[in-house]
């Protein structure tokens, strides 16, 4: 036998939807009541249970392709970038271009798009982040920071270190969509050239490093312990590499 | 198809597009799955564009996911029109919906859940999700979903108890594992 305000009052007090003086009203009925403490604790135990799990899907970047595709009135007006998200849209076509490269060096890992697919989901992400309110990020060199940032907003690790010693500063991180899947962008700086290291969790096997280059971006792509990884930037490759090593071993 | 001029579209960059996730998270809760929830959250946003000239001002977010809701249950209602049939059917087969990925990510309980979630009817499955995942307030679901508050708060009641039941019922788990 249920309360008889279990499908009214109950729920509107749980979502804090009652003015102050229902509330007070149902709080002293709680005082009272033997069924509606205990559904109170159950609703708070799925709440918190939804909350943990990340329910939550966001759109994939085609979506956005699509409906710019389609609706977008002729002669669109271009918008004039910050400098900052040029640099994140250089990487990302740098991504492109490993991927295209990838796949014609290496048909056996790469036999299909899927890669192609994924790099233009990074440069359709790097434009969304040009919308108001979504471009996030943390800009620390605390690793413990940075970290902790990422820690609260994905439940994967990516490596976060300062090599400083090395030459590869700490600038920050931040998150970007590909495939409606989370990735993170830990970002570092090496004599003024700025690396975007991109990772997310994959379950292929560990794959050695492949690098590449195309318009003035290196590129190194590998799979260490579960995590797809990819380092970006505009300096030689010889000079990246280090960075490479650094976060693998 | 687009009726809006250069300064409409602006506008419409400005105050419906940033919505696009809770657009496509309404659709795909309704949907049950990824695919069918961007073919449809595209139509909704082309509908929106061409309405959008009745918009003014206001909840743009309410407004667009008023129009997503519509769109799903247009799109049920033409090609899957037994699930708006159904109330509860236990044998209603929830479709394979988060990537392998996303489970791996955020653990076995998340695939529990989602297939808990989808296994509810369609109008409950709603109410919670705008609640629970888009912190709507009962104002803002009614407003979307058209229905009275009072029976918004009476199907998020009802809503959480066949969820807290199915999660909580092994019988109905396994009966879930096995599909």
């Amino acid at each position: 036998m249920r309360c008889e305000f279990a499908d009214s009052l109950l729920q509107g007090y749980f979502d804090g939807e009652l003015t102050g003086a229902s509330a007070a009203e149902f709080e002293r009925h709680l005082q009272h009541c033997v069924d509606c403490p205990v559904e109170l604790v159950d609703l708070d135990l799925l709440r918190g249970r939804l909350q943990v799990a990340r329910l939550y899907e966001v759109a994939p970047a085609s979506l956005r392709r699509k409906i710019y595709a389609e609706l977008r009135p002729e002669a669109p007006k271009t918008v004039m970038a910050k400098p900052l998200v040029w640099q994140w849209l250089a990487a990302a076509a740098a991504l492109v271009l490993l991927a295209v490269a990838g796949w014609q060096l290496n048909p056996f890992l790469r036999t299909d798009d899927y890669q192609a697919e994924v790099a233009e989901e990074i440069v359709e992400a790097h434009v969304h982040s040009l919308e108001p309110g979504h471009l996030t990020g943390i800009r620390s060199a605390d690793v413990q920071a940075v970290n902790g940032w990422f820690s609260a907003k994905v439940s994967f690790a990516p490596p976060v270190h300062n090599y400083s010693k090395e030459g590869f500063e700490l600038q920050g991180g931040r998150l970007d969509m590909v495939e409606g899947r989370t990735v993170a962008a830990v970002v570092y700086e090496h004599n003024g050239h700025r690396i975007n290291v991109f990772a997310w969790p994959t379950r292929e096997r560990d794959d050695a490093p492949h690098a590449g280059s195309r318009q003035g971006y290196e590129w190194i792509a590998w799979r260490k312990a579960k995590m797809e990884f990819c380092a970006v930037s505009d300096m030689p490759a010889a000079e990246l590499q280090p960075l490479q090593r650094l976060i693998t071993d | 198809m687009n009726d809006l001029d250069a300064e409409d579209w602006q506008r419409f960059e400005q105050l419906v597009l940033p919505h696009k996730d809770n657009a496509f998270n309404l659709a795909r809760w309704i949907m049950r799955n990824r695919v069918d929830a961007e073919d449809v959250a595209q139509e909704a946003f082309l509908r929106a564009c061409r309405f959008f000239r009745g918009f003014h001002g206001g909840d743009a977010r309410a407004w667009l996911l008023q129009i997503v809701r519509n769109t799903c249950y247009s799109w049920l209602e033409k090609n899957r029109p037994r699930e708006l049939m159904v109330e509860f059917e236990e044998e209603l087969h929830p479709q394979a919906a988060a990537t392998p990925e996303s489970i791996a990510v955020a653990g076995e309980d998340r695939e529990r859940l989602v297939r808990a979630l989808e296994n509810l009817p369609p109008r409950f499955r709603e109410v919670l999700v705008l609640r629970e995942l888009e912190g709507c307030s009962y104002k803002e679901i009614a407003a979307i979903t058209s229905m009275p508050i009072g029976t918004v708060m009476s199907s998020l009641s009802r809503a959480r108890r066949q969820l807290h039941s199915t999660l909580a019922n092994p019988t109905n788990e396994e009966a879930l594992h096995a599909v």
